[in-house]
């Protein structure tokens, strides 16, 4: 462990991190908003789940340092009575778990297929890629709004509300596998030929063997370059889908569904239940792409590209 | 050249099948269309009759070649809602999608161009870098919110802009056109731009970078050498090779406009294609969503064809080695 340690701190990953002003920006804030939604049922001070603390009352409150605004709600109310603060550190964990999850799950999927198109090659590659190709050439959104408006009505909406977390981490999951596998399968190929793999062949490793220990490793840079940028894509593709109403129900609220509920208000100008969760969406998103940018300038300075 | 379009387009068929096999999937499982045909008072026995009679009972795969068959003929079956067919519900709120991602498609090539090259020549200048930084920004806001906060600036605090709908429409030869009306035109001023905004940063961004890439190149040194001005080598040497990788993407990503539609339709109230499938998966209106798939499935299919076969054409190497 403490020579795993030792090898980081002497890295040129770190060394390049202390010297780039944006990317400990980008690291500290996505660090506190993590530690903001992970610590969200502690430090909010009201519970949005709880109808006992809700009264409808208190509905469209101002934020407290306008005139009709009141020191109990920071950021105001929303449309149901809710301490605006509280449900968004709700909704910021909503979305930080749902992104993650589809990430996890996509990248589960997209690695194993990757691997073994790669590795295999010949019939098992083509088939494989071939499938990948014809879900690239739809949009991820547009796959991924259809398959959850399918399950919609499958499920019935009350259902799909209950069932809404895990189904949307597969949704967004399913949709967006192929960018690993094909990731995956590029850096294969190009490792596959080398001389170690040769050599763990020579010795008589197990083909799996080769493929897990050996290879799998050498294709986790690309794994993680891709892997920020895609978090951030699968947050702002779960706002979207709850903004569709699509997604988590206005009882549970992610970012998006909060957006959604608020945006009919923005005409009798309560603006900050729209804009307050807006604005938190957009700086979660936009640090973890500061952040995968720079992570894709340092380790593959070959793929510097648009 | 001729065998490579026989063997995109063969593709192509045979990603539609896939598309429509996925379409009936979600046609036979969900819903049952004698109750959508009779409603609930019908006897059991009268019921298999119609089943049968319909064709209902009848191998799975044979529905599917029959199905395949109606849909080649241009028949997506009846809306539960509309009590219409299908293809008449879509062709009539097509009109205000295309006008859209037409003007989308305006705004992108009119201010992307200009913008990418500009940065590409001039890359340390405050410009270049105050949009490099900018675009950041700008992929990182989703197109709704972006759609938001235009209706609440320039809707509901300046009150300049309509903030939803249409507006006044002429219909031309049966086209509901939004395009002829002064009315019509202003409504469409923000949900065009509020669409634009997702793609804007993505094509300036691609447009400098292959600029660059091909400032980079020889052939463009060796035209700095031979004393050529300056403009002849920007817009005329490296430009046009420019082109060719842009327009591919271009092509792809207009297809996606349609996607994201979606979205700015829902917040913008506009009548199209995309809030009109929202609408039906409230009403949970399965045989519309799958004529919806098909469309839309359709729609990329072609486009993507079509833009391959494009570059197909301009470059070779992509004809012998296959796909990219």
């Amino acid at each position: 462990m403490k020579r795993h340690w030792e090898r980081f701190k002497a890295s040129y990953l770190l060394y390049s991190f202390k010297r780039d002003r944006i990317a400990i920006l980008s690291f500290t804030i996505l660090v506190i908003l993590v530690l903001l939604s992970v610590l969200a049922p502690m430090i909010s001070p009201y519970d949005p789940y709880d109808a006992n603390n809700i009264d409808i009352l208190n509905s469209e409150i101002a934020p407290a340092w306008m005139e009709e605004g009141t020191r109990e709600f920071i950021f105001g109310t929303d449309v149901q009575g809710r301490d605006l603060l509280s449900t968004m550190l709700y909704g910021l964990r909503l979305s930080i778990i749902i992104g993650c999850g589809a990430v996890l799950l996509q990248a589960f999927l997209g690695i194993t297929v990757g691997l073994s198109a790669g590795y295999l090659g010949g019939k098992v590659d083509s088939v494989l890629m071939r499938i990948a190709d014809i879900q690239l050439s739809f949009p991820y959104l547009i796959v991924a709004i259809f398959v959850s408006a399918i399950f919609q009505v499958a499920f019935g909406v009350s259902r799909y509300e209950e069932l809404a977390i895990p189904l949307l981490i597969i949704i967004i999951g399913l949709a967006e596998w192929p960018v690993y596998a094909r990731t995956v399968r590029a850096s294969v190929l190009g490792e596959k030929n080398k001389e170690y793999v040769e050599a763990a062949r020579v010795i008589g490793l197990s083909r799996k063997l080769i493929v897990v220990r050996h290879i799998l490793p050498n294709t986790m840079t690309a794994v993680l370059v891709i892997s920020t940028l895609q978090v951030a894509n699968a947050i702002m593709n779960e706002a979207a889908l709850s903004f569709l109403g699509l997604g988590m129900p206005v009882t549970k609220p992610s970012l998006g569904s909060l957006i959604r509920s608020g945006f009919e208000y923005i005409f009798s100008g309560s603006w900050w239940i729209t804009i307050f969760p807006g604005l938190l969406l957009i700086a979660l998103v936009l640090f973890i792409n500061l952040l995968g940018d720079w992570l894709r300038d340092v380790l593959n300075p070959k793929l510097y590209k648009g | 050249m001729f065998a490579f379009i026989i063997r995109r387009i063969t593709q192509s068929i045979l990603v539609m099948l896939v598309v429509s096999f996925v379409g009936f999937a979600i046609k036979n499982q969900i819903g049952d269309p004698i109750r959508d045909i009779v409603g609930e008072r019908v006897s059991v026995a009268e019921r298999e009759a119609l089943r049968d009679k319909l064709g209902l009972n009848d191998p799975f795969m044979i529905q599917f070649a029959r199905y395949v068959k109606k849909v080649s003929h241009g028949d997506l079956g009846i809306s539960f809602h509309h009590a219409k067919p299908n293809v008449d519900v879509i062709l009539s709120k097509a009109p205000a999608t295309l006008e859209l991602v037409f003007a989308t498609t305006l705004i992108l090539i009119f201010v992307s161009l200009p913008v990418g090259v500009y940065t590409a020549i001039r890359p340390n200048n405050w410009f270049s870098k105050f949009t490099m930084a900018f675009s950041t920004l700008g992929v990182s806001i989703p197109v709704f919110l972006t759609a938001i906060m235009l209706i609440f600036v320039f809707s509901v605090e300046l009150g300049w802009m309509p903030s939803y709908g249409r507006g006044e429409t002429i219909n031309v030869w049966g086209w509901e056109s939004g395009l002829l009306t002064a009315d019509g035109l202003k409504h469409l001023i923000m949900p065009s731009i509020a669409l634009s905004s997702i793609m804007l940063p993505l094509f300036i961004r691609l447009i400098r970078s292959e600029m660059m890439e091909i400032l980079e190149t020889e052939y463009i040194k060796f035209a700095w050498a031979k004393g050529l001005f300056r403009k002849r080598i920007w817009f005329v040497h490296a430009f046009k090779n420019t082109l060719l990788p842009v327009i591919t993407v271009f092509g792809v990503q207009i297809g996606i406009l349609f996607a994201f539609t979606i979205l700015t339709e829902t917040v913008f109230q506009w009548q199209g294609i995309g809030f009109m499938f929202l609408e039906a998966v409230e009403r949970s209106d399965t045989s519309l969503l799958v004529a919806y798939l098909m469309v839309v499935g359709a729609l990329f299919v072609t486009v993507n064809t079509i833009v391959d076969i494009i570059y197909g054409l301009v470059n070779p190497t992509i004809r012998i080695t296959g796909r990219k």
